[in-house]
């Protein structure tokens, strides 16, 4: 029996054309689904989910199997960026400010506004960006981005339930977009919503970040809540009808099963596959519950990842 | 659940004014004041206040329609009064209602059907309220058997199975409670239920407790909706609750806040 759905997901736009204000080439729409992800059959899924490519603002403390892939440009935030769309084809990119952390290197608020800049400069993608999860310093620097970066329609997070009203007000008064960040909790993340809203921040500028859970780590967690989430959002609950985002980059890399070498574990096959394996399954798993936006880092996960989309993507109806 | 506010009805001083003087503002009034004290629907009622039930049913449409979104539930005894209703409401609405009576059930269903409209169907005939289970099961059945006759599809269908005053029909309550139960057993997908609600406390002592506490009771068993006092705020409360409860809505601190505004 075919299901009937009376709700469906709210689309966020991200990006904006110089037509509409901003500097970006190309836009991306999320969102907007009336069915169970990919059941064409049901309903309409009417925009594929895309994957954003890690950027940072410092050189990064990854791995040799990464490292050997962005080594030559992740001293240059805008080469890196340029890299991951034009050679990686990452739709979008997810700039993560590490580089402000009070307790590394805490660069300051105008450093991360020249990152962003320089990024905004290098490609003409959609662009994500976050804090570095110290509460403080996040919305000092995230209040300057989103001012620098005005009509940009950038999607900034991290808004948590503790930590919502500054990030909110700046998303609100500059034409962004928020990332809603739970932890692992559908009610939290539905309270989230709420508050978030009722600053007046319309449905269709926020999306969830479940805080998910990697392969191994709990990723059944992510799976039955947004499975829930999606469920709620059909049903007609809007405070629960925001598209989501998934960090299956940053939880799949500090596994151990992407991060031990052979040696130590010669039964766990290669290990470059297995940790690209790693990430596209836990790719996959994300898709199949309803992510909308994945934060990846192996290009061979990402080109996996976009295979598996195309596929998923196509019509079976009957 | 459902709540139908049951305040515009000519039965109310003030409503049976409002429309022999064809005021609009107190039945504007309540409109407004059901829709925030959590109603998602308005149930109108001409009642006693004039003779002339199918322009006082018009005009009250009209009026209601001016200031609330919400489906209207258009309360009358006589079809006309509900089809002109009908004719002027801009979203579909909810037909207040029929019995298992075959001449009743032939003019209601296909006005329905034609309409758009949900119906409500009481467990009754020409004789009256049954006493008991079974017997408020067999009109219930018919009911859904004229759904499927007349092509009305079975969510839209809200079956009503009647409840009584506790002070004087006592024994009611718990054969109302297990007819609940049955309806959502007569077809796949079930009817939808509905109660009158103030009903099981007309005439007793601490009204409001008796009401939310058969809502409750109502709700365990299957009841989708009630026509009920949209501002008694402890019963919209308690309705909140139960969705809550019978994992209905995903649960979230702000829980009795959104069923008010969603």
């Amino acid at each position: 029996m075919k299901e009937k759905n009376t709700g469906r997901v709210a689309e966020v736009s991200l990006g904006a054309t110089t037509a509409e204000g901003g500097t970006r080439t190309t836009t991306i729409v999320v969102g907007g689904d009336t069915a169970l992800p990919f059941h064409h059959f049901e309903g309409e899924v009417p925009h594929r989910p895309v994957v954003a490519m890690e950027v940072q603002d410092i050189v990064p403390s990854w791995p040799e199997h990464l490292g050997k892939y962005f080594r030559d440009v992740w001293d240059k935030p805008g080469e890196w960026a340029r890299k991951g769309v034009d050679v990686y084809g990452a739709d979008l990119i997810y700039l993560k400010l590490d580089g402000i952390d009070p307790e590394g290197a805490n660069r300051s608020a105008a450093d991360a506004v020249a990152v962003v800049k320089e990024v905004l400069q290098a490609v003409g993608v959609p662009l994500i960006v976050v804090g570095c999860g110290n509460t403080e310093k996040d919305n000092e620097v995230m209040e300057a981005v989103a001012e620098a970066a005005a009509g940009e329609k950038l999607l900034l997070g991290n808004a948590e339930q503790d930590n919502y009203r500054t990030l909110t007000a700046a998303c609100l008064g500059n034409g962004h977009s928020i990332i809603a960040r739970s932890p692992l909790d559908i009610n939290i993340c539905k309270q989230l919503n709420i508050l978030i809203t009722e600053m007046n921040m319309p449905g269709n500028r926020i999306v969830i970040d479940p805080s998910i859970g990697g392969l191994g780590y709990g990723i059944e967690y992510a799976y039955s809540i947004m499975e829930r989430s999606r469920i709620g959002a059909l049903q007609g609950d809007k405070m629960l009808s925001m598209p989501i985002l998934c960090t299956v980059g940053y939880e799949c890399w500090r596994a151990k099963e992407a991060n031990s070498p052979e040696e130590e574990v010669p039964e766990w096959g290669t290990q470059e596959t297995r940790a690209i394996m790693w990430e596209a399954t836990a790719a996959s798993a994300m898709l199949q519950t309803g992510a909308h936006i994945l934060l990846m880092r192996h290009p061979q996960a990402v080109a996996l990842t976009r295979k598996a989309i195309d596929r998923l993507m196509q019509p079976n109806n009957y | 659940m459902l709540i139908i506010g049951e305040r515009i009805n000519g039965m109310f001083n003030d409503i049976k004014k409002a429309i022999q003087e064809k005021d609009p503002r107190p039945v504007q009034e309540w409109a407004r004041r059901q829709e925030e004290g959590g109603a998602r629907a308005v149930d109108l009622n001409v009642g006693p206040a004039v003779p002339d039930k199918v322009d006082a049913m018009k005009w009250l449409v009209q009026v209601a329609q001016e200031v609330t979104d919400l489906p209207l539930c258009l309360d009358s005894t006589n079809y006309t009064a509900i089809e002109e209703g009908l004719k002027l409401c801009k979203r579909p609405a909810i037909i207040n209602s029929t019995n298992a009576e075959r001449e009743k059930v032939e003019r209601a269903f296909p006005m329905a059907v034609k309409y758009g409209a949900r119906l409500i169907g009481l467990t009754m005939d020409k004789k009256g309220i049954p006493k008991d289970s079974d017997t408020r099961l067999a009109f219930a059945m018919e009911l859904v058997a004229a759904a499927d006759e007349f092509g009305l599809s079975m969510e839209d269908l809200f079956i009503d199975p009647l409840i009584l005053p506790a002070n004087v029909a006592q024994d009611h309550a718990p054969e109302v409670l297990k007819t609940l139960q049955q309806i959502k057993m007569l077809a796949s997908p079930a009817p939808k239920t509905v109660l009158g609600l103030s009903n099981v406390s007309q005439g007793c002592y601490d009204r409001s407790l008796l009401n939310r506490t058969f809502l409750a009771m109502g709700a365990a068993c299957g009841l989708d909706a009630v026509i009920a006092d949209a501002n008694d705020e402890a019963l919209v409360e308690v309705s909140a609750a139960t969705e809550i409860l019978l994992n209905q809505k995903v649960y979230c601190d702000s829980y009795v806040k959104m069923f008010k505004t969603q």
